[in-house]
């Protein structure tokens, strides 16, 4: 294992801001796994560090493919985990938004620029993002409709689920759509949480990279096949709406099988409990992600749900 | 009597409302201002601010269009719908972005009705101003430069957007690939579906500059009459520098630590004059000396003095788009906020 600093960016106040590198493996440059560009990734930077571990093992033992090279960043914004801020500490700008970024501009941009010439020197790139609804999702393959995506590669990950997605507005700042536009086969495994550490959703995110790097020939691993993908598009995810704002009180889980008009949740009133509004199911299907806030929003998402198809 | 006249031409409407948990509903109003007699195909002009809590110019700019329109009302011949708040809870607790998810509503557009409470916010605010002949959405910077007046456009349709912005009474017309009118601004969604949008960047978050504020509500008044919806007095707008990103020398710093400034916002420079020193304290010690990369006028500056590895210090519009018009016509820099 290789330790190199790709950037570090000064600050006054404080120490460095480094971004850490993490190579495994000599040779072509094979795949580049990115962990937390926010301050509250937890989870995303928990994965990395869990990923380093067992690659550190891997090639003690000799089982990373000779000619191959990985690459592991855990982190582009160790400032911000340390005050718990979930953007960069001195403007609140959000690496995500900033790519491809410019080497002579504001500090995420740097980092941003930087960061893309990096991993776009790899075949595969594979980044742990955090959704920017707060919630929890059935752990997930996600691809952006580019053109250039292949769910046939993302279902090698072995995740339950491969959800293509059309770009949003913001999508074109972001790292997963800048690989893909530089040619780097670009994934992002969504492993449920965020801002909270989940041991077994991580372990099965490490195994589903380790899964996808044996199978594209880079390391030499023994682990369960995993799941064939359901591939859906993003249009397929229907939302559910509150019609109130209140305490959210949900009585489903993600993943959950749910019949149509089966309540999903109550909103209830912040003094007196009682319940103003219910969430029912519009129809047959899958509770695919779930708000995680304890509040909910009049008129905004609180699941997300996968219609069942009846044979 | 009369004054009930006038309050049925100044209509106060709510845009879109949500239910917050306690006891508290979030509420985004617009003021529709009308003629006295209504033909049914008015023009109209949309003028916005408050998308970003911090930025409170567009306050005053708000402020005094309608009083101005409400004295004269006779002059108005179309519709001026002025939304001062988009982001009532961000202007209520001085945060640029939305306070309960800190995302930037500036990047939720063209919005979701099925999406989070930003992007639904969002997407009644669209469909509100859609139909409107031209939209002005008014900023104020952010708290790290001061900007002198100026109108920004998107690069995809200068041929129809500058003679708007050229009413504008700016110093400055940037045509701008920036994210302040690319997608998921409200600018580039309202131009995608057909609403001529100009992006005004003037003065510092957090503060009120009342002379830029009211050299551009000049310039709303001379944008109102070139649609032809006001025939009251105006002044004649003065002619704007137009550059795009290649006029523009940016200045960003390579140390951290705190800026003093030695050039003068809204000054001429002459290249290797020292627009400021990067300082570090503790030592005492000069970290970087800024110097001017070319002749030109400053007309973006560093406000915020604490400094990292990257900060935007100046703009310097390069002294070859000084010919004609360009900032010989400003007068000295402008004092404002705490200082007025």
């Amino acid at each position: 294992m290789k330790i190199e600093e790709i950037l570090t960016m000064s600050t006054d106040f404080r120490e460095d801001n480094q971004i850490k590198s993490f190579t495994f493996g000599h040779g072509k440059k094979a795949a580049c796994i990115v962990g937390a560009m926010r301050g509250n990734e937890y989870q995303q930077l928990y994965i990395c560090s869990q990923l380093i571990r067992t690659l550190t093992r891997l090639e003690e033992k000799g089982a990373i493919v000779s000619g191959k090279e990985i690459m592991v960043i855990p982190s582009l914004n160790g400032h911000s985990i340390n005050i718990g801020k979930k953007y960069w500490g001195m403007d609140n700008s959000d690496i995500n938004r900033q790519f491809p970024g410019n080497p002579h501009g504001e500090a995420t941009s740097r980092i941003a620029a930087r960061v893309l010439e990096v991993v776009s020197a790899y075949d595969y790139g594979i980044q742990f993002p955090s959704f920017y609804l707060e919630g929890e999702f059935i752990p997930h393959i996600r691809m952006m409709e580019t053109g250039k995506e292949s769910s046939s590669l993302a279902n090698l990950f072995g995740m339950p689920y491969v959800v293509i997605s059309e770009p949003r507005a913001f999508d074109g700042s972001t790292l997963n759509y800048n690989l893909q536009m530089r040619g780097t086969n670009a994934f992002s495994v969504y492993t449920s949480t965020t801002s909270s550490i989940e041991e077994n959703l991580a372990g099965q995110a490490v195994s589903a990279v380790l899964r996808f790097l044996t199978r594209m020939g880079i390391i030499r691993y023994q682990l369960h096949p995993g799941y064939i993908a359901t591939v859906l598009e993003e249009s397929e995810l229907i939302s559910v709406k509150s019609t109130a704002s209140g305490v959210l009180h949900k009585t489903c889980a993600i993943n959950q099988e749910v019949e149509r008009g089966e309540l999903l949740a109550e909103i209830l009133h912040p003094y007196d409990g009682s319940v103003i509004a219910e969430i029912h199911s519009p129809f047959d299907g899958i509770v695919f992600f779930a708000n995680t806030e304890p509040m909910a929003f009049q008129n905004s998402a609180v699941f997300k749900l996968i219609k069942k198809l009846h044979a | 009597m009369l004054s009930a006249f006038l309050r049925v031409m100044a209509m106060i409407e709510t845009v879109v409302t949500v239910k917050l948990p306690v006891d508290e509903t979030l509420r985004i109003k617009k003021n529709r201002l009308t003629p006295n007699e209504i033909q049914g195909n008015e023009k109209r002009l949309a003028v916005v601010t408050g998308l970003h809590g911090d930025e409170v110019g567009g306050q005053y700019v708000c402020y005094e269009l309608i009083r101005r329109i409400k004295q004269d009302y006779d002059s108005l011949r179309g519709i001026v719908d002025v939304y001062p708040a988009l982001n009532p809870l961000g202007l209520d607790t001085a945060k640029r972005e939305s306070p309960f998810t800190d995302i930037d509503i500036n990047t939720c557009f063209p919005g979701n009705d099925n999406g989070s409470i930003d992007e639904y916010v969002a997407a009644q605010i669209l469909e509100d101003i859609k139909g409107a002949e031209v939209c002005i959405d008014v900023h104020s910077s952010s708290i790290f430069l001061k900007e002198q007046p100026q109108v920004r456009i998107n690069d995809d349709n200068v041929e129809e957007m500058l003679p708007f912005a050229r009413s504008m009474n700016a110093d400055l017309v940037w045509i701008h690939p920036s994210s302040t009118v690319k997608e998921g601004s409200l600018a580039y969604a309202l131009n995608e579906i057909g609403v001529k949008t100009m992006v005004i960047e003037a003065g510092v978050a957090l503060q009120i500059y009342y002379e830029y504020c009211d050299q551009l509500i000049e310039g709303i008044f001379a944008l109102m009459k070139k649609m032809g919806i006001w025939v009251g007095e105006i002044r004649q707008p003065k002619e704007p520098v137009i550059v795009d990103d290649s006029n523009i020398a940016f200045m960003n710093c390579e140390t951290s630590g705190t800026f003093i400034a030695q050039a003068e916002h809204g000054t001429f420079v002459k290249k290797g004059d020292v627009i400021g020193r990067v300082v570090k304290v503790i030592t005492g010690a000069v970290e970087e000396v800024l110097t001017a990369p070319c002749d030109g006028v400053v007309f973006s500056l560093r406000a915020y003095p604490v400094v990292e590895e990257g900060s935007l210090i100046a703009r310097i519009v390069k002294s070859d788009f000084q010919s004609e018009t360009a900032f010989t016509t400003i007068p000295e820099p402008t004092k404002g906020g705490a200082d007025l």
